[in-house]
């Protein structure tokens, strides 16, 4: 067991967990987008970061083991700072509007829809190539959830991956192929983990579509 | 978005059992989804448990009572839909259970066969084959896992007295060395082969894949014997000669845990590699390698599917597996074990509720005199104690005419038997035919009188998964139009029987719920005691064995012992019974599922499924289609002695050379057309991987 303090609250925790699981045990949420707690954490969106005193830069804390002695804060001004910018970002590129948790977050933080000027959403054209679900890449956080799903964390299908570099990097499948194309097997599992309505069954999409009208 | 409701229950597909959670808006499913922390999936679904239960909303669902417009008539001809009328529920019941006494009075029960549902639920299933038993007489009674996992459960029972899959799902992303075989576990149970591949990929474990077809769970073996199509008891015994020959049993199991060994390996003897090679095609090295990978792992287990039981050698086939797991201890702890993979939601429950023509709820023998005895008391009426006939004997009987009224609970046995030609020719000969489903299917073109029934997702109740969890089904919706759930079928049906047979005292069909019908069986049921719909309700899902309330359930069986008491090695002999290809019928043809469809099709091919995959396809060897000029997309008639069908080519190496595979679902291409009659001697489940056919290029007009 080590000696950790979170928030100047002293506590106990085993060796080898992150700061977000010692921080859950005692009731603190650190607000994360990327993770899932089936997958193995990515460290991609920084939203859970923390400030661990003596380190030069912000600790992801899904990624970050605990350390004898760790002097965490999970809500400085800094930690604030850096979730404000990040969600700002993510707001300036993306359409979140079916994104509860994430809208519920910029809320919570603060965090203004139009901060960045002359930014402009990515905006791409639904992809609708198989029956079962549709991919809306206007909306996708790049969290690479899905990617994990399909590939070594629960279904080893391989069939989607991410390409591209900085503004142009985008999830898609093994040379842009269609699904049906692919080793996808339409399990729907991605589906499932993604936190942005990115991917949607198309029975819903169609139902909400037609309840919208 | 916003649903109305959301509705936990159990997917209606394979023997997985997921749990799942019905997202439901205005009566309809929305969307499917998978709890998270629930077993046995853990969150995860394949495409038909996602996308695939939209066949409840189909427009072609049964809604009211369907009598056939020339009942009565001399000749029994198949019709569609339009030789049916509709009927009210007083009709229809009344007309059945006076056509039912009817029969009863002039011949008896046993010209009854009755077909229990590996669909239906428990509930569904006691209560039928209590109807069959108590009110007929008969132990006609049996269902579809006659034609899938009958030598499973045949071969296991000789081997250790039971019959279900003795580890659970919970293990196998643990496991160390496993092997499957005769299972295309990625398309037959996506969400188990997703456990295994997490097995291999995380854990380091050892696959060896033992099966003709290059299936894709090879992708992820260290090892792929593709032996000829039936010859599986050589691969086996040349196995377990390496293991014997190189000492590398289990001596303290052996001696603790078994008998026959002494016999069984002198037996071996002849079953060399070598020799092996010679009957399997597969190299002596391979076949060496995986019996040491086998024998020397601290735990290792084995998975089968159809490959395996559906075969004129199946009994044998899985005594030859279970020979290999005795010899190695791999059984009764964690990660090992035998453990044939259940194809259907419920096939496990449906065969434990009495599904059976040789035994009552819970295995208990019909002509043991004690169980007897004790159903008799129960059901307040004398019981026939001969074992009755299975699916395909009954079949069989209507042809010879013993047998003149069938009564179907959603089964649909013109597409599932073998031989189809001959099964219409049975079935024509049918004096009284009685269907309970929820869509018309192709059996029902010679029903006489069919009921509407519910779906999984319109009625309450439990299915039995492969591994022995009991699960609950909850209403989402109502049935459609008139339709009522099945066991309040079965129920007003044996109530009017039993008042037109003049029973002095009612078998006790009262129930008021599923829940009530459960509470009856377990009382009867010691494996079932601890069991019931408020504990599932807390549980989520409990394993059986469960004799009492404060039993945990049993995930894993034999820790101590096996139910005949010690394991029994079987002395086998290779038996080259199938069907041989001949230079006229040069292929051998095997039969299979898909990933997006399920065994006849009725549900997936009414489901948004049936888009990515439309029609069947003939799967043949690249240097088979070069050299017989088979090309992508080209439409062929296949032929057997027994008939002809016509399909569509995909070159594929999955395929070894000389064999095809033809899928099982496609009523436009009903494969069992072609396929053998040729039955297992103590199973009776006919050789269905195994038919030799002729390929020929269909003449255009």
């Amino acid at each position: 067991m080590l000696t950790i303090y979170i928030n100047d609250l002293e506590l106990e925790v085993e060796e080898g967990s992150t700061i977000l699981e010692a921080s859950e045990k005692i009731g603190i949420k650190i607000p994360t987008i990327c993770f899932h707690d089936r997958l193995t954490p990515p460290g991609l969106c920084r939203q859970c970061v923390v400030e661990v005193e003596g380190a030069r830069v912000l600790m992801p804390s899904c990624i970050t083991k605990v350390r004898e002695g760790m002097k965490i804060k999970t809500d400085s001004e800094r930690v604030v700072r850096a979730r404000r910018t990040i969600l700002e970002m993510l707001s300036s590129s993306t359409d979140l509007s079916e994104s509860p948790d994430l809208l519920e977050q910029m809320k919570i933080y603060k965090a203004e829809d139009g901060r960045f000027e002359n930014s402009s959403k990515r905006n791409f054209k639904v992809k609708d190539d198989n029956p079962f679900y549709m991919r809306d890449y206007s909306k996708c956080i790049l969290c690479e959830r899905c990617v994990q799903v399909c590939s070594a964390d629960i279904q080893f299908s391989y069939a989607l991956t991410t390409a591209g570099r900085g503004y142009n990097n985008r999830i898609t499948t093994f040379f842009d192929r269609k699904l049906p194309e692919t080793s996808c097997v339409f399990c729907g599992n991605c589906v499932a983990v993604c936190p942005t309505g990115a991917l949607i069954a198309s029975n819903e999409f169609n139902v909400k579509a037609l309840g919208e009208k | 978005m916003e649903y109305d409701k959301k509705i936990r229950t159990t997917c209606p597909y394979c023997g997985v059992g997921c749990q799942i959670e019905l997202n439901i808006k205005n009566e309809k499913i929305v969307s499917t989804v998978a709890p998270e922390s629930a077993a046995p999936n853990f969150g995860r679904l394949c495409v038909k448990g996602r996308y695939g239960t939209d066949f409840t909303h189909h427009s072609s669902r049964l809604k009211t009572p369907l009598i056939r417009k020339d009942i009565g008539g001399e000749l029994r001809k198949p019709v569609g839909i339009d030789g049916f009328r509709e009927a009210s529920w007083e009709e229809a019941l009344d007309l059945a259970s006076i056509r039912i006494a009817e029969t009863f009075k002039k011949s008896g029960g046993d010209a009854f066969g009755t077909f229990c549902c590996a669909k239906a639920t428990n509930e569904d299933n006691y209560i039928f084959q209590k109807f069959a038993r108590s009110t007929l007489k008969t132990n006609n009674v049996d269902h579809c896992a006659r034609l899938c996992h009958a030598a499973s459960v045949a071969g296991l029972q000789k081997a250790l007295g039971s019959s279900a899959m003795s580890n659970s799902i919970a293990e196998m992303k643990d496991l160390e060395v496993f092997i499957v075989t005769g299972s295309n576990t990625t398309e037959t149970h996506p969400v188990i082969s997703t456990f295994l591949r997490e097995a291999v990929v995380k854990n380091g474990a050892k696959l060896i894949v033992i099966d003709p077809r290059k299936t894709e769970m090879t992708n992820f073996a260290v090892l792929h014997l593709q032996h000829r199509p039936g010859t599986d008891v050589a691969l086996f015994q040349a196995m377990a000669n390496i293991i014997v020959k190189e000492k590398l049993f289990n001596t303290d199991f052996i001696n603790s845990r078994t008998e026959g060994f002494d016999s069984y390996s002198k037996s071996l003897d002849k079953f060399t590699p070598e020799w092996a090679e010679t009957i399997t095609g597969v190299p002596s090295d391979d076949i060496k390698e995986a019996a040491r990978i086998y024998a020397n792992a601290g735990a290792a287990a084995v998975y089968w599917g159809m490959g395996i039981s559906q075969s004129v050698h199946g009994t044998d086939n899985t005594m030859s597996i279970a020979n290999l797991a005795l010899l190695c201890g791999h059984l009764g702890r964690p990660g090992t074990g035998v453990n044939p993979l259940r194809g259907q939601n419920n096939v496990q429950g449906c065969s434990d509720t009495g599904g059976l023509p040789a035994i009552y709820p819970g295995y208990q023998n019909v002509n043991d005199q004690e169980s007897k005895l004790k159903f008799e008391r129960a059901w307040k009426t004398d019981l026939n104690g001969n074992p009755g006939l299975t699916v395909l004997e009954m079949s069989d009987a209507a042809g010879s005419g013993q047998i003149t009224d069938f009564i179907i609970l959603g089964e649909n046995p013109l597409m599932s038997e073998p031989d189809l030609n001959a099964a219409r020719h049975h079935f024509s000969n049918l004096k009284n035919v009685i269907m309970i489903d929820i869509f018309f299917n192709e059996s029902a073109e010679y029903a006489d009188i069919i009921f509407p029934a519910a779906s999984f997702a319109e009625k309450d109740g439990t299915f039995t998964n492969s591994d022995r969890r009991v699960q609950l089904i909850r209403p989402a919706f109502d049935p459609p139009g008139e339709a009522r759930v099945d066991w309040k079928i079965i129920q007003e049906l044996a109530l009017r029987v039993e008042s037109r047979l003049d029973r002095n005292e009612s078998s006790g069909f009262e129930f008021s719920s599923a829940s009530e019908i459960w509470d009856e069986m377990a009382e009867l049921v010691p494996a079932f005691g601890g069991i019931s719909h408020s504990r599932l309700e807390t549980e989520g899902g409990v394993h059986w064995p469960c004799p009492d309330m404060n039993h945990p359930g049993t995930p894993y069986l034999f820790t101590d012992t096996f139910p005949r008491g010690r394991g029994l090695f079987n002395v086998l002999e290779l038996r080259m019974d199938s069907e041989q290809p001949t230079p006229e019928y040069p292929y051998i043809l095997s039969t299979g599922r898909v990933l997006y469809h399920w065994h006849g099709g009725t549900m997936t091919r009414r489901s948004v499924l049936d888009k990515i995959y439309p029609k069947a396809l003939m799967e043949i060897n690249p240097e088979d289609a070069h050299r017989d000029g088979f090309e992508n997309g080209q439409t062929v008639t296949v032929s057997s002695l027994r008939g002809s069908v016509s399909v569509e080519v995909k070159i594929s190496d999955r395929s070894p050379k000389g064999v095809v595979f033809i899928p099982i679902h496609f009523s436009e291409t009903i494969v069992n057309e072609l396929t053998n009659d040729l039955r297992d001697p103590v199973a009776k489940i006919p050789d269905s991987k195994i038919s030799a056919v002729k390929i020929e290029r269909t003449i255009m007009n």
